[in-house]
């Protein structure tokens, strides 16, 4: 049997495995009730077949009705998704452990390296107005409570 | 003569310093963002969410209001002068607005998109405040079934009246509804796909999914893209009044863009975008005047129709939301997070509760309209100066903002994680051609459908007939199995598709 369409294919076993998970996570752990006194796994368990019956028509569809060009994924930009995944998360574990003043310039440091674009001259200067501008507006303008130094140099001070 | 005394307490409540400084603030963030490509409202409302913590309801919302009819206006300008439309809305304004540019008449086109957009605002303003009364005294008689009911058909609507596959649509918001069941149970008290994961317990912020997949995913899927060449048509921006002859053709098509836009923008999955395309669309019917450029050439029409229709509906999807809290769209999603973050529960109830807010939001529209008009016409060179800001220089600028705004949530990195995690799914979605919008739908009424479905059977004792038997209910559910099968008809399948593909 032959892809018709690939984007379909990949979205409708998306649908379908996800739905199954939920339909069965449902089944398995929590208390489906009765139509009179539902329990915390009725709904989901109705959603999550749902979801997979869609997923399977679609699936279906997929493989039975012609497309003019095999409807293709295309190119995946992975460097991208990757750097700038990758930079997000990096904020998110540095920011309690290092600061603001760290974290934040390494952020708009790492996500500048996706752009084919790139210069060290553009990037140094953002990472330095972005880290002193968001100071500003959240720290000083919104009074958000933010890590700013390492928790070493904290306690000291 | 009770509408003008809601609204002038309306404007009371709008006309303070302090509500007026925050109309234009985010008027102006509104337009910025509509200027710039890549970047929309959606997007640009989940991260300003962390700064209304420390700010009163009224003037939170009144911002973020700004921030959307905002969007509408500053969308057009780049859509006339570099082809480019900074917001989905303003698609087929460029279609006609560029032509008028290239041909040295960018002025009158802006002046017919501003003024047009303006006189739209005005009208959906009222329409607003006339409206959202009665709308309000029903939905006190909804029971659960009927809100049920009511919440189907607003899902149904949202996709049928979208671009794209109606299937995987539909499917996009049963996942939706499904990551929203990821929560403590209401009921039951039973925590449900959390994992043993402390933090999921409470769900996933809805913030998260909004920046993930919006911000985030939009981000990795333009930096996919080849660079465009981008030309301005800055220098032929002279005189921006219109001829005689240009207002005599461009107030009809204000008129009925501004009709049909507060119409749709009220129904379900209508808003600013689908108002804009159905104006032009019927722009394009009505038969050309001897004196007049046909339409892709730049005929005044097809900009003044569709940018008063975006601004109409743009202003009248604040309807639903604010009398049923039922949000029709994406933005008024967030907007019923940001009542629910200030503590305010999104329903009919809001316009008794809070009538300050209620009230004041719907004036400050009004006055944020103005505002616009003002800002926009005279200031349209500062804002095309904003075109020349590289993507590269921009896009670490809004991961900045989401990263600080998804910490300090909760001021924890939990939501930084997750917002990774729907970075990816959203990144998936956009190359498998299934839209976002449905899903954060599909999120935020999750949890309200599951409470008042399970109301509903506890109520009849488990017969699930009580959503036919009961009139309005069965009304409401008729209603969106017509619109499923008036869209899979195949003459109306195909002619929407092509309608779509009309970019």
């Amino acid at each position: 049997m032959k892809i018709k369409s690939q984007r379909d294919f990949w979205s409708g076993l998306m649908f379908l495995v996800t739905g199954a998970l939920f339909a069965w996570g449902a089944v398995a752990n929590y208390s489906f009730g009765s139509s009179a006194r539902p329990g915390p796994g009725y709904f989901p368990f109705g959603l999550g077949v749902l979801l997979a019956l869609l997923g399977a028509f679609i699936l279906f569809e997929a493989l039975t009705i012609e497309t003019e060009d095999g409807e293709p994924i295309g190119d995946i930009a992975w460097k991208p998704l990757l750097v700038i995944l990758a930079a997000v998360s990096l904020f998110g574990l540095l920011l309690p452990v290092l600061g603001m003043f760290i974290a934040l310039p390494l952020l708009v440091i790492l996500s500048s390296l996706a752009s084919h674009e790139f210069t060290w001259k553009g990037t140094l200067g953002s990472a330095a107005f972005l880290t002193v501008f968001s100071w500003l507006i959240f720290i000083k303008g919104l009074g958000l409570t933010i890590p700013l130094l390492p928790g070493f140099l904290q306690s000291a001070g | 003569m009770e509408l003008l005394n809601n609204l002038a307490l309306g404007f009371q409540t709008a006309l303070t310093l302090q509500n007026l400084a925050y109309a234009l603030f985010g008027s102006i963030l509104g337009t910025l963002i509509g200027v710039l490509p890549g970047l929309g409202p959606v997007a640009t409302i989940a991260m300003l969410l962390p700064s209304i913590y420390t700010l009163d309801a009224t003037p939170a919302l009144i911002m973020l209001a700004g921030i959307y009819y905002g969007a509408q206006y500053g969308g057009s300008t780049t859509a006339i002068l570099i082809n480019v439309p900074g917001e989905s809305s303003s698609v087929v304004t460029a279609l006609d607005g560029y032509k008028m540019a290239r041909k040295g008449r960018a002025g009158p086109a802006l002046a017919a998109a501003g003024l047009g957009s303006f006189f739209a605002g005005c009208v959906g303003t009222v329409i607003i405040a006339a409206f959202a009364p009665p709308l309000t005294e029903l939905a006190f008689k909804f029971g659960p079934a009927e809100y049920f009911s009511l919440m189907v058909l607003g899902l149904i609507g949202a996709v049928v009246l979208a671009s794209g596959s109606l299937i995987k649509a539909i499917a996009m918001i049963l996942l939706g509804l499904l990551l929203g069941q990821i929560n403590t149970d209401v009921i039951s008290g039973v925590p449900r796909y959390s994992f043993d994961v402390a933090e999921l317990t409470d769900g996933i912020g809805f913030v998260a999914i909004a920046m993930g997949v919006f911000g985030f995913g939009e981000i990795i899927s333009n930096l996919g893209m080849p660079e465009e060449d981008r030309q301005v048509f800055t220098k032929d921006v002279k005189g921006l009044m219109p001829t005689a002859q240009d207002v005599k053709d461009a107030f009809p098509a204000v008129l009925r863009g501004t009709t049909l836009g507060s119409v749709l923008g009220v129904l379900p999955g209508g808003g600013a975008l689908l108002s804009s395309f159905a104006a032009y669309t019927i722009e394009k019917k009505l038969s050309l005047k001897p004196h007049e450029v046909p339409f892709g050439e730049g005929n005044i029409r097809g900009v003044a129709g569709p940018e008063s229709a975006n601004n109409a509906g743009a202003q009248t999807s604040f309807i639903p939301m604010l009398t049923l809290g039922i949000p029709p769209n994406a933005v008024m999603a967030l907007m019923v997070g940001a009542m629910t973050i200030k503590g305010i529960q999104p329903g009919p109830q809001v316009m008794q509760s809070n009538p300050e807010l209620f009230w004041g939001l719907i004036a400050s529209m009004w006055v944020g309209n103005l505002m616009l008009v003002v800002l926009n016409l005279p200031l349209i060179g500062i804002w095309i100066k904003l075109l020349t800001v590289p993507y590269r220089l921009l896009y670490p600028a809004i991961l900045v903002f989401c990263c600080i705004g998804l910490y300090t949530l909760n001021n924890n990195n939990f939501d930084v994680y997750m917002a990774v995690i729907f970075g990816l799914f959203g990144y998936a979605f956009y190359k498998l051609k299934c839209e976002p919008a449905p899903l954060l739908l599909g999120f935020i009424l999750g949890p309200m459908m599951e409470e008042n479905l399970r109301r509903a059977l506890l109520l009849s004792r488990g017969d699930w007939s009580t959503f036919l038997t009961r009139p309005l209910s069965a009304g409401l559910l008729i209603a969106a199995a017509l619109m499923i099968v008036v869209v899979s008809l195949p003459s109306i399948k195909r002619s929407r598709e092509k309608a779509f593909q009309e970019e």
